[in-house]
C-alpha cells in the first residue's frame, strides 16, 4: 500500500445521534430513540468501507451525519480536505460546510424520485456546478458530455428528461451528478438495491471502474452482502446504533468473529440449491432503539449468551489487527463463515 | 399416491393484456406451466416479466385496464373418491360467487407489501375474522377462535391481544407473518406467494421463509413463490419458471436451472448476480442493455437484443416456443430447437 492510500480521508470519532421522541398536546420529549450511538470507524483514501446492517440499525442515519444533512448530537466527523487540513464537519456552520460539500458527494438509492422529472439531463448533472458558480456555459456543456460518456451513457442524450431512461440508466445520471464536482469522498446509500439484478451488475462494475480511474473513496451502505462483498475493502457491521463487528472483507465473511455477523451471512438465501444448508433463524426482532435491552444489545437472539452478556455492554475491541469486535466472547468462539 | 399424480393447476398459453391508452401492453404472453400438490414452484423474473400478473391472472385480480384475452387456467377440484373436474378459471366471472370461493378458500394469496395489504382502519383480527366468514359458516366465536390459531400457527406470540391490534402496530416480519396468517385461514391447497420476503431484513427473511416451509410439511400445502432473488429460489423451490417479458423462456427442476440453464437469459442472470461466495472487489459479468420497455417489445425472441448468441434473421424474426431438452427440462430458444 502506497503511503498515499494508508492517509485517513475521513475519520468518526464518537458519533452519536438521538432523535427525540414526543407525545401529547404539548409536544413533551417523553424518550430517545439512540439512533446512532458511539459509532467509530475511519475510510482511508481510495478504499470502499461498507456499512451493513437491517433497517434501523443507523447506517444511514450514520451516513447522513457525515454530509451534514443531519447534526450530530455529539462526536467527532474529521475530514481531510483538498487542501489537506483536517476539519470537524461535525462543528461546521452552514457558510463553512458549502466548500467542503463539493468534495463529498452522494448517491441515492431511489434512482426514480432523486431525479427531478421537469428537468432535463444537462439540468440535473450541471445543477452541482450552477450551484458553485462552476465555468461558463460552454464548460458546462463540455463537462457534462465528459461526465456522461464516464458513466456509460451517450452525450446525446443531454436534452432529455429522465423518464425517457431506465431505472439502470437514472442511477448512471446520478453518479455522474455526483462526479460532476471532482468530490474525493462518494456516500452510496443503497445505490443497487432499487434496481434489477441483471442492471445491478453494471452499476456495481461502473462503480468499481470509476473508483479505479478517479482514485474515489467510498463509503457504501447496504443491506444486501453479496453486493457488500463486491465492493468492499473493509465492512462494518451494525446493530441497533452501533458497529458490533468491523475488518477486511475477506476475513468478515470467512471468519466472522460476532454472532450476529455469522447469523445475518447465515440468513442470506444461497443462489445454489445444493447448499440448501442448516441456517441460523434467529428468533424475534431487533431490539427498540428507544428501549434497547440490558448489556449486550443482541444478546436476546444471541445463542451464544452468558449472564455476563445480559449485564455487561461489551466494548469494540481490536482482537486481532484491524478486526475489531464487540462481543465478550469474541475470543473463544469459533463461528462459521461463507466459503470463497 | 401413484406415481404421477396430475397437476393441481395448470396454466396454458396465458394471456393477459392491458390496453391504457397508448397502446398494448402484453404483459403475460403466452406462459404455460403445472403445478403439482405439495410442491413448491418458484417464478422468477425481472421487472416487467409478468411473474405477478401472472398469479394476479390465476386469481382473476388483474385490474383495468388489464384483462385475460387468452388461455386457459385449469384447476382440479375434488379429490379422494370423487371425481376430480377442472375448472377453467379464465372462464369464470371475476366477481362471481366461485372465483369469491375459490380466492381465499382454494388459493390463498400473500403479498409483497404487507403494510398497504392490510386495512389501516380495522383490526388485524376483524379482517381474519371477515375472510373466515366469508368463506365458512361459523359464529363470529368460531372464527376469532380459529383466528388466534392461525396467528399462534404462524409464530405470532400472544395471538390473542395480536388480533384486535392493528397492522401499523405490528412490526414488518410480524405484519407478513399476519398476513400468511389470513392467506391460510380457510385452509387453501394453494399458496401463491408474491414477493413475500422483499420488503424484509435477511435475518426476518429467514424466518418467514422457514415458516413457509414448516407449514408446506405441516398443512400439505402447495406453493407458488414469486420472486426476483434467485436465492429464494433455489433455497426453496422444487420446480421453477423463468420469465422474461411476459413470456416462460425456461423452465424445470431447481437443480437443472441451476446447474445446468439452457437459456440464454438464465444463464446471464446467474453469472450476473452478486454472490456472497465470490472473490471480493471482482468484476461482475453484466447483461448488456436493459429490460425493453413495455411498449417497444422487440419481434421475435424478447430476449434478442441483449442476448450474446444472438442468431441474425432467425431470432428477431421467429418467436420460439417452449420446448423440452431434457429431463422435466424445457426451454424456449433457437440454439436447441432451430426455427
Amino acid at each position: 500500500m502506497s503511503l498515499e492510500s494508508s492517509v485517513r480521508l475521513l475519520e468518526v470519532k464518537g458519533l452519536q445521534k438521538f432523535f427525540p421522541i414526543r407525545k401529547g398536546f404539548l409536544k413533551r420529549e417523553v424518550g430517545q430513540v439512540r439512533a446512532v450511538d458511539d459509532v467509530n470507524f475511519h475510510v482511508q483514501r481510495g478504499e470502499t468501507l461498507s456499512l451493513v446492517g437491517e433497517s434501523g440499525c443507523g447506517k444511514t442515519t450514520t451516513a447522513r451525519c457525515i454530509l451534514r444533512a443531519l447534526t450530530p448530537t455529539a462526536g467527532q466527523i474529521l475530514f481531510r480536505g483538498n487542501t489537506g487540513t483536517v476539519v470537524d464537519v461535525a462543528r461546521l456552520s452552514k457558510a463553512q460546510l458549502r466548500p467542503l460539500r463539493r468534495q463529498m458527494q452522494m448517491i441515492f438509492q431511489d434512482p426514480f424520485s432523486s431525479l427531478n422529472p421537469r428537468r432535463t439531463l444537462f439540468d440535473i448533472v450541471a445543477e452541482p456546478l450552477v450551484a458553485n458558480r462552476i465555468g461558463t456555459r460552454q464548460d458546462r456543456v463540455e463537462r457534462v458530455a465528459e461526465l456522461l460518456r464516464m458513466v456509460g451513457l451517450r452525450p446525446e442524450y443531454i436534452r432529455r428528461y429522465p423518464h425517457a431512461f431506465s431505472g439502470g440508466q437514472r442511477q448512471r445520471i446520478g453518479i455522474a451528478r455526483a462526479l460532476a464536482l471532482n468530490p474525493s469522498l462518494i456516500v452510496a446509500d443503497e445505490p443497487v438495491s432499487a434496481l434489477d439484478v441483471s442492471v445491478q451488475a453494471q452499476i456495481l462494475n461502473l462503480m468499481l471502474a470509476l473508483q479505479k480511474q478517479l482514485g474515489l473513496t467510498y463509503l457504501f451502505v447496504a443491506h444486501d452482502l453479496s453486493v457488500v462483498k463486491h465492493v468492499s475493502d473493509r465492512v462494518a457491521v451494525m446493530y441497533v446504533g452501533r458497529i458490533v463487528e468491523m475488518t477486511e472483507t475477506q476475513r468478515l465473511f470467512g471468519t466472522p468473529k460476532h454472532p450476529y455477523t455469522e447469523a445475518l451471512l447465515s440468513a442470506v438465501p444461497k443462489p445454489d440449491p445444493r447448499l440448501r444448508a442448516q441456517r441460523i433463524v434467529l428468533e424475534g426482532d431487533v431490539a427498540d432503539a428507544a428501549n434497547p435491552p440490558t448489556g449486550c444489545y443482541f444478546h436476546p437472539r444471541c445463542r451464544y449468551a452468558q449472564d455476563v452478556c445480559r449485564r455487561e455492554t461489551p466494548r469494540l475491541e481490536e482482537i486481532a489487527p484491524g478486526h475489531f469486535v464487540s462481543c465478550h466472547r469474541a475470543r473463544e468462539l469459533t463461528l462459521r463463515g461463507v466459503a470463497g | 399416491m401413484d406415481g404421477n399424480p396430475p397437476p393441481i393447476l395448470s396454466v396454458r398459453e396465458l394471456k393477459t393484456y392491458f390496453f391504457p391508452d397508448e397502446g398494448t401492453v402484453r404483459a403475460v404472453d403466452g406462459a404455460s406451466f403445472d403445478l403439482y400438490a405439495r410442491k413448491t414452484l418458484g417464478i422468477v423474473g425481472e421487472s416487467g416479466c409478468g411473474k405477478s400478473v401472472t398469479a394476479r391472472s390465476i386469481l382473476r385480480i388483474v385490474e383495468r385496464p388489464g384483462r385475460i384475452v387468452g388461455g386457459s387456467i385449469l384447476l382440479r377440484r375434488g379429490s379422494g373418491n370423487d371425481r376430480p373436474t377442472d375448472l377453467d378459471l379464465t372462464q369464470l366471472d371475476p366477481e362471481g360467487p366461485e372465483m369469491r370461493q375459490i380466492r381465499g378458500g382454494d388459493i390463498g394469496l400473500v403479498f409483497q407489501e404487507p403494510m398497504t395489504s392490510f386495512s389501516p382502519v380495522h383490526t388485524i383480527g376483524n379482517q381474519i375474522v371477515e375472510t373466515i366468514r366469508m368463506h365458512q359458516r361459523v359464529t363470529e366465536q368460531q372464527a376469532r377462535e380459529r383466528g388466534v390459531e392461525m396467528l399462534h400457527l404462524v409464530g405470532i406470540p400472544n395471538p390473542e391481544r395480536r388480533l384486535d391490534e392493528f397492522a401499523f402496530q405490528l412490526s414488518g416480519g410480524l405484519r407478513q407473518r399476519a398476513m400468511i396468517a389470513m392467506a391460510l385461514s380457510c385452509g387453501p391447497r394453494i399458496l401463491i406467494a408474491d414477493e413475500p420476503t422483499t420488503a424484509l431484513d435477511v435475518t426476518t427473511q429467514a424466518q418467514i421463509l422457514d415458516l413457509l416451509r414448516h407449514l408446506q410439511e405441516r398443512e400439505g400445502m402447495t406453493i407458488i413463490l414469486i420472486t426476483h432473488n434467485l436465492g429464494v429460489v433455489a433455497e426453496m423451490c422444487d420446480e421453477v419458471v423463468v420469465m422474461y417479458l411476459g413470456r416462460v423462456v425456461e423452465q424445470g427442476p431447481v437443480d437443472a436451472i441451476f446447474h445446468a440453464p439452457k437459456h440464454p437469459y438464465t444463464q446471464a442472470l446467474l453469472r450476473s448476480i452478486p454472490s456472497i461466495h465470490a472473490t471480493v472487489r471482482t468484476e461482475l459479468p453484466t447483461i448488456a442493455g436493459s429490460i425493453p420497455h413495455p411498449y417497444n417489445r422487440p419481434a421475435g425472441c424478447p430476449f434478442y437484443p441483449r442476448c450474446q448468441d444472438f442468431m441474425p434473421g432467425t431470432c428477431d424474426r421467429n418467436e420460439p416456443s417452449l420446448r423440452p431438452v431434457g429431463d422435466g427440462q424445457d426451454v424456449s430458444c433457437f440454439l436447441y430447437h432451430p426455427a
